[in-house]
Formats: structure tokens, C-alpha cells, sequence
């Protein structure tokens, strides 16, 4: 079986976008057809996936399903995934039949668009994580501004034209400069091949610039603090579903891209301004935790507990040893699923009451106790709770980088029980206390979302009791990773000090001579 | 049988003798039928100028030079002749319904069109000053009449007129470059020229050089020379704007592209500063620029602006890979351009066009494809991938980060990020406002305009390597 498996992944969403713009008319039944095609479109991609999964070596950590195939002339349409970018693939492809399904009764207005967005968002999410070329990278990473774009300013709440123009400005703006850094890559190495480009070494100058100029893009998506202003808003006006992707998959890119570009292609300069990262990530950790602490809007609250969230994973990555890596690839995981969920939670609220104030609600247990077990279980995977992913992801950061900078590591503590702090207060606020007359009328979940919550609980409390199967995944790629790191920063030692002490070289330069050896 | 030879030399420029003869035939044609010829000629206008592309492609490839060095044709000059030939014939092609619509049918239009259309076809293969000149004014005489085409309309006379005297002044400019080149060197040949400035220029010919340059910039409406552009745009009749925002252009570029090339490749470092200064000023005059334009004409003249200096970011990286990338870009930018104002020309309420942004309120509602399609060619106009306009851009971007120009190129991305503002400020009236009445009907031909562009700037990425190819073939043969 030599089919190409990751381009179908990639593409089939595409495929099925087009067939639903195909679909005529605006009726009940154009509609319908659209809301079906994209689930089982969303569905069939999924299932595939899942074949990569069952195939995928991960005692290997070279790209698997490679096809390349001539495209640009200098650049190629070079695809394929490791353990790094496998999970990622797997979290985009998983959590979109959740997201239309979310989306099922609440879009009601142009929801052949909205449906055609959402699958052109995929293959793009989807492509971003398994392209192996730069061109083809940026390709899908930027690509992924325009149907996202759509989704705040068409289907969001009343400040959505500002909140998509921030968006979209915002991103590009850091984007552009990484697109420079990728083109002085390519005239440096002569290629923009990723696999080749993993095996380069880059002059110190170049790295220091280029580290900068990806730093830009990624820092503005991930979001770190302080350029994480765009999330808030966009989180807040996004609907429902086009806030769950942007929290569980897009953040995810800048991630992901400081573990495929910065991290690997510039350990020298990662190495140097790792004190930067630890900086901005414990001030992301404790005062965004501060932020959320202080917010009226329930969205808003989760969307700041995001980038506090995202501070352990940057932290986890710069730390640059086998914890922190596998620890913010798994925090990313496991905050993909807990966030996207926590914003569904909050979704099943406001399609019953249309408002995210805080104050509006209180003791929905008495007439939601379904509901309540349901956000007590993510909002203790968000906490941090061991027994759920919450949990493996920030530990293993936090030892990660607790072997590296101690001070560093003992801040972000504090972040944790902040967490705690505000995500147990909203907790109390709205499913305790007593019952407020204005939501003395809603009702429980219903089936459908029954259906969207059940698999995300499994994986909740699966991944926090047995994270095996994720680590296991990434381990190969990730120890390769950090030994070409290590391996690159010993080689830059090794110069300096042959530049500093001359004589000292020439002497272990003898030493190194061959036994018998003559001039 | 010497005769026999003796016409062969003269098969490379078939497709301008073809073009004049043809011109000259339709304008008889016209006078001895009268005005009810107007469509008959309008329509053939577009047929010939299809025709004659199909001629460059069929005349014999390689390098010719004729009229004693004054004249030539290469893989460079070919490229952009169809890309000139594609702008007017689109342009002629836009204008068909509008006329009909306005009852403005006049055979003349045609006529213009193909002499314009000579004039950039000759200037295109200008290897000397004076060639150079001749297709210049052959271009642009036949443009003043055209913009002033309406003539019980102030505004297309008055924008005629504009037109005129300022261009005027820029083709004075240079004319006195070409004199003081020209004292300077001994030679009007490009290749001359090129031959007595490699070791260096005297500040008599650096005059000569910045008036000629003076010329160009007007031409193609680049900072500081642009002024006339917003005024020209808006005034001139929509179809023939789409015909001066697309072919003049390509011409202009062209030939800036060859005669720095070819004529001053030995004093490369003065004519870059010359290039860094008008590039950086126009890139960001057109995206600050448009930001604040109610009227769709006059935003479409600060963002081609813009373009300009984008595309001469390319010719400042002074190298084989930036001059493919001016003409990636130019190939695109025709595409953009058309595509654009295709739906403009599609604004039309009650039998008037409207120009106003704010008409197009709530238009993916209204009418679903054609605001599909423009959100595509706005997207492209931007630069945002996976759509060509990004590979425009990238190919441009990719030589000067090449040629060390690491200061022109963050604040080329820097203000294609502003750029972007507005084109996304028209996607959002398009998809997030309220919808106001819907147009009338697009007439069938605008339509086919605007899917195929809108198509080549969607799907370009899937199958590049034509274009690519190309354009890297044009730019090798100049070196």
C-alpha cells in the first residue's frame, strides 16, 4: 500500500469544502447537506489519520509518509511527520468533527460558508504540521489567517470586526519578518528543504537574526506575553467552534514551531536567549494568571488562562531537556483538548443564555448536574490536578526546567496555584451558590452534546492516568532533536575556545594524533 | 530570392507591423463605415490584438537585433509583450459592455487602444534612446486622448488634460536625460552606453541617468512622480483606467528594466540608490495612502502605487533572480488588476456606475461569486498565501535578501502588512456588513474577466512552474 496517506489527510477536507460549494441554494436542505458533508468529511480525515497512527514507527525519529514532489523549482512539495508533529496532526483532525458538531444548531446563518471555512482551515492546520519545507510551511501557516479571519468577522459576537482585524494584522506582522529570516535561510543553505536544514549549521550572526525574526511569528501566535493582546479578544468574539480551534490548534503552531525551526536550526541562539523565554514565559505564568483572576467574562478568563498555559510550554521547550520538550508537547496536547472543551463548556452556556458574564450565572448544578461534572472535570484538568493531562504536561516542564534554572522553575510554581486560584473561583460563581432566577430555566446538556464532551473526558482523564502513549510517540524525535541540540551548542563551545586559547587547540590537536603517526 | 532573405530579417517584428498595419486598417474601416462600426471595430481591436500575441509566439525564438541596433527581440521582450497584450486586450475586452452601456461606442476607442498597445510593444524592444522615445510618446499620446475620452464629461477632460501636461513634463525630463546621456557618452546605443559607463560615470551622465529615471518613475507612477495618479484614475472612464493601471505598466517597467540593465550595469551602485529611495517612498506612500480612500478608483491608484515599488525591489537587487521576480510580479499584478476591476465596472445600480467603497456593503450576500472572487483577488492584492500575489512578492523579496537589501525588504513586509489593512477593510465590507441593494447583473464578459483571473490568483500555487519558468528565462536573456 503505497498510497500518499498524509496528502489525503490533508486534502480530503479540502475536497469536501468543494463539494459543499457545489451544493446550490440557501434552503433548509442546502443547509443540512452542508452540516452532513462537513461531519463526515471531518470524520472520514479523522479515521485516516488513525491509519497513520497504526502504521507510525515510533521507535524511529525520521519523517514517516514522505512524498516529495517538484513544486516551486527551488522549493518542493515535500511533506511527512515525526513524533513531534504526529500528535498535532492527530489533536487538528480529532477535534474537528467536535467542532462542527458544536456548530450544528448555533450556526443558523450562511452555513455553507461557514462550513466551507472550517474544512479550508483544516487542510491548512493540517499541512502546517506536516509540511518539510519552509515555502510550503508559510504556505499553509499564513494561509490559515484568511478562512480564520472569516470565522470571527462573519460568525462572532458584536466587536468581531475589530477583534479579526487584530487577528489578522497582528499574526501577519510577526509572520512577515519569518518569511525574510526563511528566505536568508535558503540563500545561506541553498535549500528550504526542512529535513536538510535540520542537519545545517548556521553562522552565529545568521542564527541570531533568524531566531529573532521566527521569534516574532511564533512569540505573536503562540501567544507569549506581551504580544499575546490579539487572544483575548479574538477568543471572546470568535463563535463557539472557531474559538475551540484557535485555542486547541492554532496557538499550537507557534509551539510547534520553535520545536521544528528555532529550537533545532538555531541551537546556538536558542541557547542565548533562552533567559528571554524563562523572562517573558514566568510573566505570561504569573501575570496573565493575575489577569484571569480579575475577569468578567468567562471567555476571557480561559482565553488569558491560555497564555499562562502556553508560559509552561515555552518555558518546557527552551529548557531544552528531554522533561521540559516532552512536557510542552504534551501540555500543548493536553491543553488543545482541556481549553477547546473548557470553551465548549462555556458555549453550551451561552447558546442557552446568549451572555458570558460572569455574574449572570450561579448554582447551575440544580438544574445542570450533568453540565457541572462535565466543566468540574476540565476545570480541574485545567488546574493542574494530577489523574488528569493537566497535570503530566506541566510537571514534566516544570522538572525540565527546574534542572536548568531553579528560580525560573519555583515562579512558575506560583502560576500553578493561581491557576488554581481562578479556575476553582469560576467554578463556585457559576455552578454553586445559589440559584439565579435568570437561569432558573435552562436546561441540561442535551445528546448532541453529550456526543462532543464524552470522547473529550476519556481523553482528559486517559491521558492523565496513562500518558504513555504520547510521550512514546514523540520520545524518538524528541531525543534526536535534543541531541543534534546539544551536540551543535558543544560544537560552538568547542570554537570559542579554540578562539580564546589558541595554544590550547594545538596542543589537543597533538594529543589527537594517531599513535605512530609522522610528519 | 535576396528580396526572399531580405523580408525574412524583418519576421521578428512581424507582430508590430501587423499591429500598425492592422491599426491603420480599422481606423479607414471606421471613417468609411461611421459611427455604427464603433462595436465592429471595438470587437476586432480585441481579435487582433489576440492575434497578434499568437504571432510573438510564432515568430522565430532567440535573440535578434534589427534597425542597426536600435530595435530588439528576446525571450525578455516577449514575455512582457504577451503581458502587455494580455492588459489591453483584458482592458478592451472590460470595456465592450461598459460602452455599450453608456453609449459611448465610438470606433476610435479601439483604434487608440492598438496604437497605445504598439507604442508599449515598441518600447518594449527599445535598444536605443531614441527608440526608446519613440515608443514612449507613440504610448502615451495615444493615452492622453483616451483618458479624455468622454469628452462632455469635466471629469474624464479634466483628467485628460492632467494627464497631458504633466506627462508632458515627465516625457521633456527625458528627452534632457537622453540628451545629456547621450553628450555624455557619444552613443544613444544602449550597449554603447553600457560600454563607455563600466568604469564608472561622470557626474554629467549621473544627471542624465536621474532625468531618464525622472521619465520612467512618471510613467509608471512611482514616488515622488505619482501625483497624477489618484486624479487620473478616478476622473478617466473605468475601462480605460483598468487599461492604464494594467498595460502601460508592464510597458513602463519594461523598459526601466532594460535600459538599467542593459545600458548601466557598470554603475550599478549609483542608479541602486536612486531605486531604494523611490521603492521604500512608494511602497509606503501606497499603503498609507490608500487607507483613508472612500472611492474605490482612487484606492486602486495608491495600491498600484504601491505595487510599483514593489516590483522595483526587484530591479534594485540588480541580478538575474530580481529581474524574474519584477517579472513574476508584473505577470501577476495584470491579473490582480484586471480581475479588480472587473467587479468594479460591475458596480452599476439602475444603469449607473457607483464607485463608492461603502456600495459594496454586504455584496457576499447579494452576489455570492463575484464577491467570492474579489475577496480571492483582495487576498492576492495583499500578499497572503496560498494566493499568487504571495509569490509575487516572495520572488521580489527573495532577490533583495540576496543583494543584501535587508533594510528595503522589513520595510517592504512591514508595509505590506499596512497595505494589507485595506484590502481587508474591503473584504470586511464585503462579508461583515449589512447588505445594501445588490448590483445589477454582471454583463457575461466582465464575469469571464473576473473568474479567470480569479481562478490563475487562487490555483496558481498548484501548477507555478509555467510561469516560473518563464519569467526566468525573460530575465536571463537581458544578462
Amino acid at each position: 500500500m503505497n498510497w500518499p496517506i498524509l496528502s489525503v489527510v490533508t486534502f480530503l477536507p479540502l475536497l469536501g469544502a468543494l463539494f459543499i460549494m457545489l451544493v446550490r441554494g440557501d434552503g433548509r436542505l442546502a443547509r443540512g447537506t452542508a452540516r452532513w458533508v462537513a461531519l463526515w468529511t471531518t470524520l472520514v480525515t479523522f479515521a485516516i489519520s488513525l491509519v497513520m497512527v497504526w502504521r507510525f514507527d515510533p521507535a524511529s525519529p525520521e519523517f514517516q509518509f514522505v512524498e516529495k514532489h517538484p513544486w516551486l523549482g527551488f522549493a518542493s512539495y515535500h511533506m511527512g511527520v515525526d513524533g513531534i508533529s504526529l500528535p498535532f496532526v492527530i489533536l487538528t483532525t480529532a477535534l474537528m468533527p467536535i467542532c462542527i458538531l458544536a456548530s450544528w444548531t448555533v450556526i443558523q446563518k450562511r452555513v455553507k460558508e461557514y462550513m466551507i471555512a472550517f474544512l479550508v482551515l483544516e487542510t491548512l492546520m493540517v499541512g502546517t504540521f506536516s509540511a518539510l519545507d519552509l515555502v510550503l510551511f508559510y504556505l499553509f501557516f499564513e494561509g490559515g489567517l484568511i478562512p480564520m479571519f472569516l470565522i470571527i468577522g462573519v460568525w462572532g459576537g458584536p466587536r468581531r470586526v475589530y477583534a479579526s482585524f487584530k487577528f489578522f494584522l497582528y499574526t501577519l506582522l510577526g509572520s512577515v519578518l519569518m518569511l525574510l529570516a526563511i528566505m536568508a535561510m535558503y540563500w545561506e543553505a541553498g535549500t528550504t528543504d526542512i529535513p536538510t536544514l535540520l542537519r545545517h549549521g548556521f553562522p552565529l550572526a545568521l542564527q541570531k537574526w533568524a531566531w529573532l525574526a521566527f521569534f516574532a511569528s511564533f512569540a505573536v501566535k503562540l501567544p507569549m506575553w506581551p504580544v499575546h493582546t490579539w487572544l483575548p479578544d479574538a477568543h471572546v468574539e470568535a463563535p463557539t467552534a472557531g474559538s475551540v480551534i484557535l485555542a486547541a490548534i492554532l496557538l499550537k503552531m507557534g509551539g510547534y514551531g520553535f520545536l521544528r525551526f528555532s529550537l533545532p536550526m538555531f541551537p546556538s541562539a536558542s541557547h542565548d536567549f533562552a533567559p528571554l523565554i524563562f523572562a517573558l514565559s514566568v510573566v505570561a505564568i504569573i501575570y496573565t494568571s493575575l489577569v484571569a483572576l480579575m475577569q468578567e467574562d468567562v471567555k476571557k478568563l480561559i482565553a488569558y488562562s491560555s497564555v499562562a498555559h502556553m508560559g509552561f510550554v515555552t518555558m518546557g521547550i527552551f529548557a531544552a531537556t528531554a522533561q521540559g520538550v516532552a512536557g510542552g508537547i504534551f501540555q500543548m496536547i493536553s491543553h488543545g483538548i482541556v481549553s477547546g472543551a473548557l470553551f465548549l463548556c462555556v458555549g453550551v452556556v451561552y447558546d442557552r443564555m446568549h451572555t458570558r458574564e460572569i455574574k449572570f450565572y450561579g448554582g447551575l448544578v440544580n438544574r445542570m448536574p450533568l453540565y457541572a461534572a462535565v466543566f468540574m472535570v476540565f476545570t480541574l484538568a485545567n488546574v493542574g490536578l494530577p489523574g488528569t493531562s493537566g497535570f503530566v504536561g506541566e510537571f514534566l516542564s516544570l522538572i525540565g526546567t527546574f534542572k536548568i534554572n531553579t528560580s525560573v522553575a519555583f515562579l512558575a510554581t506560583i502560576g500553578v496555584i493561581l491557576s488554581a486560584a481562578y479556575a476553582l473561583w469560576l467554578y463556585r460563581k457559576m455552578i454553586f451558590g445559589d440559584l439565579k432566577p435568570a437561569v432558573a430555566g435552562i436546561k441540561d446538556i442535551g445528546w448532541r452534546e453529550c456526543i462532543i464532551f464524552a470522547p473529550l473526558v476519556a481523553l482528559t482523564i486517559l491521558l492523565g492516568v496513562a500518558p504513555k502513549p504520547v510521550l512514546d510517540i514523540s520520545a524518538a524525535s524528541v531525543t534526536q532533536l535534543l541531541d543534534r541540540y546539544d551536540h551543535a551548542l558543544a560544537a560552538v563551545k568547542a570554537a570559542e575556545l579554540a578562539r580564546d586559547h589558541p595554544k590550547l587547540e594545538l596542543v589537543s590537536a597533538k594529543d589527537r594524533m594517531p599513535v605512530g603517526a609522522t610528519r | 530570392m535576396s528580396a526572399f532573405s531580405y523580408l525574412q530579417d524583418y519576421l521578428p517584428v512581424l507582430p508590430e507591423i501587423v499591429l500598425a498595419l492592422g491599426a491603420m486598417l480599422l481606423l479607414m474601416a471606421g471613417v468609411a463605415l461611421g459611427e455604427r462600426s464603433a462595436t465592429l471595430v471595438n470587437s476586432t481591436s480585441v481579435i487582433l490584438l489576440i492575434g497578434v500575441a499568437v504571432l510573438i509566439v510564432w515568430v522565430p525564438g532567440g535573440r535578434h537585433v534589427l534597425f542597426n541596433g536600435s530595435f530588439v527581440v528576446d525571450d525578455f521582450a516577449r514575455f512582457l509583450k504577451l503581458l502587455a497584450l494580455t492588459g489591453s486586450a483584458g482592458a478592451l475586452l472590460l470595456s465592450l459592455d461598459y460602452l455599450h452601456a453608456e453609449r459611448q461606442e465610438k470606433f476610435e476607442y479601439g483604434v487608440l487602444f492598438l496604437l497605445s498597445t504598439l507604442g508599449m510593444l515598441m518600447l518594449i524592444s527599445a535598444a536605443d534612446l531614441i527608440a526608446l522615445y519613440l515608443g514612449l510618446e507613440l504610448m502615451s499620446l495615444s493615452l492622453y486622448v483616451i483618458a479624455a475620452y468622454e469628452r462632455d464629461n469635466a471629469r474624464s477632460t479634466e483628467a485628460g488634460l492632467k494627464y497631458f501636461v504633466l506627462g508632458a513634463l515627465s516625457s521633456g525630463m527625458l528627452l534632457y536625460g537622453a540628451s545629456l546621456i547621450y553628450g555624455f557618452t557619444g552613443t544613444v546605443n544602449f550597449a554603447g552606453i553600457a560600454k563607455a559607463t563600466n568604469s564608472g560615470a561622470s557626474i554629467g551622465l549621473i544627471f542624465g541617468l536621474v532625468f531618464l529615471f525622472v521619465g520612467f518613475c512618471f510613467k509608471i507612477s512611482a514616488v515622488p512622480f505619482h501625483m497624477w495618479t489618484p486624479d487620473v484614475y478616478e476622473g478617466a472612464p473605468t475601462p480605460v483606467t483598468a487599461f492604464f493601471a494594467a498595460a502601460p505598466k508592464v510597458a513602463g517597467i519594461a523598459i526601466f528594466v532594460r535600459a538599467t540593465m542593459t545600458a548601466f550595469p557598470g554603475i550599478a551602485h549609483e542608479w541602486q540608490q536612486i531605486l531604494t529611495f523611490v521603492s521604500i517612498a512608494s511602497m509606503v506612500l501606497g499603503a498609507f495612502a490608500a487607507i483613508g480612500q472612500r472611492n474605490i478608483k482612487r484606492l486602486m491608484a495608491y495600491s498600484s502605487i504601491g505595487h510599483m515599488g514593489y516590483a522595483l525591489v526587484g530591479l534594485d537587487a540588480d541580478s538575474a533572480q530580481g529581474v524574474q521576480g519584477v517579472l513574476i510580479y508584473m505577470s501577476i499584478y495584470v491579473t490582480m488588476t484586471l480581475g479588480t476591476f472587473a467587479v468594479i465596472l460591475a458596480m452599476r445600480r439602475d444603469g449607473k456606475l457607483v464607485e463608492n467603497i461603502g456600495d459594496l456593503a454586504g455584496l457576499s450576500r447579494t452576489q455570492p461569486t463575484m464577491a467570492f472572487f474579489l475577496a480571492i483577488l483582495l487576498f492576492s492584492l495583499a500578499g497572503i498565501p496560498p494566493l499568487a500575489g504571495f509569490f509575487a512578492k516572495f520572488y521580489v523579496f527573495l532577490a533583495a535578501i540576496n543583494a543584501g537589501l535587508y533594510v528595503l525588504a522589513v520595510i517592504g513586509v512591514l508595509t505590506s502588512v499596512v497595505g494589507a489593512y485595506y484590502y481587508l477593510a474591503i473584504v470586511k465590507i464585503m462579508y461583515m456588513d449589512e447588505p445594501v441593494r445588490g448590483f445589477q447583473t454582471m454583463p457575461g464578459l466582465l464575469g469571464f474577466v473576473l473568474g479567470v483571473t480569479g481562478l490563475v490568483n487562487l490555483l496558481f500555487f498548484a501548477y507555478p512552474a509555467p510561469l516560473l519558468g518563464a519569467a526566468s528565462a525573460a530575465a536571463k536573456s537581458l544578462f
